[in-house]
């Protein structure tokens, strides 16, 4: 609207004093629609990227469903000789996963204040902390006395871990796209869809998460 | 903006879909959503003939009570490869077809939200088609399971290769998945972001709410399938317990997974028609849509209650008497919105200048069988009666009812109305009207006859039977045939209309709504200028302009 406003301002201004002049006055009119188009477009995109959000975390919900009804109707839970899971560790990873979702908000804000390195600092320490939750979880695995065969309760927690696991690497694979992007001069002047994508996802991965420690860990 | 600019230097460039000289369009990595709708469209017909062929192959062993013509696991095979491609490679695709064809059209927008993500989700299509063909050439066939795949069956892997029918069949069924939520979150995003200025959600017309609702469905029931799916291709391939009972798992608990999204699946597919025909109806009684708010928001009442009903399938599964009494109380009070737009087509209708055309033929004989669908669907959800019939042919002939009677003959009145739209040109109406007359014929005679069968105790799924059915299945086997042939006269009236069919003219119909005042086919973008919506759809018989800038357009 403003841009529309300003083009019209210039347009009258530009041709009185100079006729020569109006072809730059169409052009700049055509950037302005250009921008107002991927404007739109970018909100579509935030649009759908909700919608498909919100399909995603039907997967995990049906998940959390099974390992609920499985828990509560099966004699053997856990696996001959398993006492239940350690805590201590999970509990370090779980609060480097949730506190990386308020290091990405201040990142975002930097991109916000288009301050670059402020961004890229913040953004890279998200990916730091996202891979520690990774490598953790992957140190977890390693230790575990029982495998994804050992009964239901191996079974649903490899299924859960893992694929939330997968979300967690795709977030970080995200987040190093992104990175990289940041380099190229005047690709994040005025707002990113795919940074502002990024961190909704990384939000939803951490919320996903912290049901899942509740249900795994804190639930005997 | 540079590609606006060189259309309108080589306007050659961008050729118009469905003329002659640019058939090849069809084969390419087209986003013009109009160009992708027809693919969507065509593509599913050809499975709707390839999976017909194997119902008619079905409907041939069933003539005698022997298991004469076929091999039994061959028969297995074919009920489960047959009920699989109708879904996912017909019913699916062609109302996504459908829907991409006319709702940007309808609201006013120039493509759909997300056109590359359009011709993506399009195009694995064939790919897990293929796939799923593909299975009947592996050592041990195809999936024998059925189309619901229920454990333990589907976790028997006799030959113990990796690559089973059933691991094929569940791969195509995850890429189904995957295409479907690219097209659900493409579609809802379109509807709700790029209406024309003007038209508010009580302006648009009740194909889109309806389309609008049956993407709702697959947005929030699909991740559950997804989910039973994964779980269920662990047990398969790597030895996971989920659902395998020898190893402590539950194999209720994937029926629960598979009916949450399979039976609101149902209604993805069934609210688009109910959309077809409120659309339809009007145009051929000239009458406005009789409470039309009323009929946009039931379909999305029909979306709130499809998500509580699904234990209905499970009332013979060691479902608790509480569970069987509620969900029987939630599936009969669906019969309220439908109902609701039942009697308002009724009222459409009535009193209107009726037109006979080969369309409205086909809605009124879709509404006539749908609703003896919904009567047998009562009947189905009273639990006393659904254990009585569990697993007996009157739950087949019920579901036929919906999805050839209902379903079919809605697809068939949407391609003969939009059918001018589309290509430009206009079918012929004696092949039409010979086409619906085989189809209502065929349909009626293929699927009465498995109600009273199913009745005496015939079961589903059996490729030899008590000689005491025979003379129904005689009966519904010449109606199975004889769809085969109603096919005929339809493919012949599409391929030579399309090819040499008189010119159609913009609106040959006289129909009220965006899609008709544009040029057949549409042109590139649709819309030279977006219009303004200033009146609700369906003006019959009112003076009130659609849109404001008509005039200056005429």
């Amino acid at each position: 609207m403003a841009m529309a406003a300003t083009n019209r301002w210039l347009q009258t201004h530009l041709r009185r004093s100079d006729p020569v002049s109006t072809t730059n006055v169409d052009q700049s009119l055509e950037v302005a629609t250009v921008h107002a188009g991927e404007h739109e477009e970018e909100d579509n995109r935030m649009f759908g990227f909700i919608v498909f959000l919100l399909s995603e975390s039907v997967i995990f919900l049906s998940f959390f469903v099974g390992y609920i009804v499985y828990k509560l109707s099966s004699a053997e839970w856990y696996p001959a000789g398993f006492e239940g899971l350690e805590v201590r560790e999970p509990l370090i990873n779980t609060i480097v996963l949730v506190s990386s979702s308020f290091v990405i908000y201040f990142a975002e804000r930097f991109l916000h204040k288009e301050n670059l390195w402020g961004f890229r600092i913040f953004w890279l320490l998200t990916m730091a902390m996202g891979s520690f939750f990774l490598f953790g979880q992957a140190v977890e695995w390693l230790h575990l006395p029982f495998g994804f065969k050992d009964g239901l309760f191996g079974g649903t927690f490899y299924l859960l871990t893992g694929f939330h696991g997968l979300h967690v690497l795709t977030g970080v694979l995200l987040q190093g796209v992104m990175l990289g992007r940041s380099f190229i001069p005047n690709n994040y002047a005025g707002g990113e869809y795919g940074v502002n994508a990024t961190s909704i996802f990384w939000h939803f991965v951490d919320v996903i998460w912290i049901i899942l420690f509740i249900l795994i860990y804190v639930w005997r | 903006m540079s590609n606006a600019s060189l259309e309108a230097l080589q306007p050659s460039l961008q050729p118009q879909p469905g003329a002659p000289d640019n058939w090849k369009r069809f084969f390419t990595f087209s986003t013009d959503h109009k160009v992708i709708g027809i693919q969507y469209i065509v593509t599913a017909f050809v499975f709707f003939l390839f999976a017909g062929l194997l119902a008619m192959v079905m409907r041939g062993e069933l003539l005698t009570p022997e298991a004469d013509l076929v091999d039994r696991t061959v028969y297995n095979g074919l009920f489960t490869m047959h009920g699989t491609l109708m879904l996912f490679m017909w019913t699916f695709p062609m109302l996504n077809g459908l829907a991409n064809y006319l709702v940007p059209l309808m609201i006013g927008a120039r493509d759909m939200a997300f056109p590359r993500l359009n011709a993506a989700a399009f195009w694995l299509v064939p790919v897990f088609g293929v796939i799923l063909t593909a299975s009947f050439f592996i050592p041990g066939g195809p999936s024998q399971s059925g189309w619901w795949a229920y454990p333990p069956v589907s976790l028997q892997n006799p030959t113990g290769n990796l690559i089973n029918g059933q691991s094929m069949w569940i791969l195509a069924v995850a890429l189904s998945g995957i295409s479907s939520i690219m097209g659900a979150v493409n579609i809802v995003t379109t509807i709700f972001r790029m209406r024309a200025p003007g038209m508010g959600w009580f302006k648009m017309p009740v194909f889109c709410w309806t389309v609008l609702a049956a993407q709702l469905i697959q947005l929030f029931g699909l991740p559950a399938l997804t989910a039973g799916a994964v779980m269920l291709l662990f047990d398969l391939t790597v030895g996971t317990s989920f659902f395998n009972p020898e190893l402590g798992g539950d194999p209720v608990l994937y029926q629960h997974f598979f009916w949450f999204y399979s039976h609101p699946a149902v209604y993805v597919i069934i609210l688009p028609i109910f959309g077809v025909f409120s659309e339809i109806f009007p145009v051929y009684s000239r009458k406005p849509l009789f409470g039309y708010p009323v009929v946009a928001v039931s379909s999305l009442v029909i979306t709130g209650l499809s998500g509580i009903v699904w234990v209905h399938h499970m009332f013979a599964s060691g479902t608790p008497g509480w569970m069987r009494m509620l969900f029987m109380f939630s599936t009969m009070t669906i019969s309220v919105p439908t109902g609701i737009k039942v009697f308002a087509w009724v009222a459409t209708v009535w009193g209107g200048k009726i037109r006979l055309n080969t369309p409205m033929l086909f809605a009124l004989g879709g509404l006539i069988m749908w609703v003896f669908a919904g009567i047998t669907g009562i009947m189905l959800a009273s639990a006393p009666f659904d254990i009585h019939v569990n697993n007996t042919y009157f739950v087949v002939g019920h579901f036929h009812y919906v999805i050839y009677g209902a379903v079919v003959m809605g697809f068939y009145a949407a391609i003969y109305h939009w059918f001018p739209k589309m290509t430009g040109r206009m079918y012929y109406e004696g092949l039409g009207k010979l086409h619906f007359v085989l189809t209502f014929i065929g349909a009626n005679l293929n699927f009465f006859p498995m109600h009273p069968a199913g009745l005496m105790g015939m079961p589903r799924r059996v490729a030899s039977y008590d000689p005491e059915f025979a003379f129904w299945n005689v009966l519904a086997s010449l109606g199975g045939f004889l769809l085969g042939v109603s096919t005929l006269p339809f493919l012949l009236n599409m391929l030579s209309s399309w090819a040499r069919g008189p010119e159609a003219g913009d609106n040959p119909w006289r129909a009220i709504g965006l899609e008709w005042m544009v040029s057949s086919p549409p042109p590139h973008e649709n819309f030279d200028e977006i219009p303004v919506v200033v009146s609700r759809p369906y003006g019959y018989g009112s003076d009130e302009p659609l849109v404001a800038n008509a005039s200056e357009k005429e």
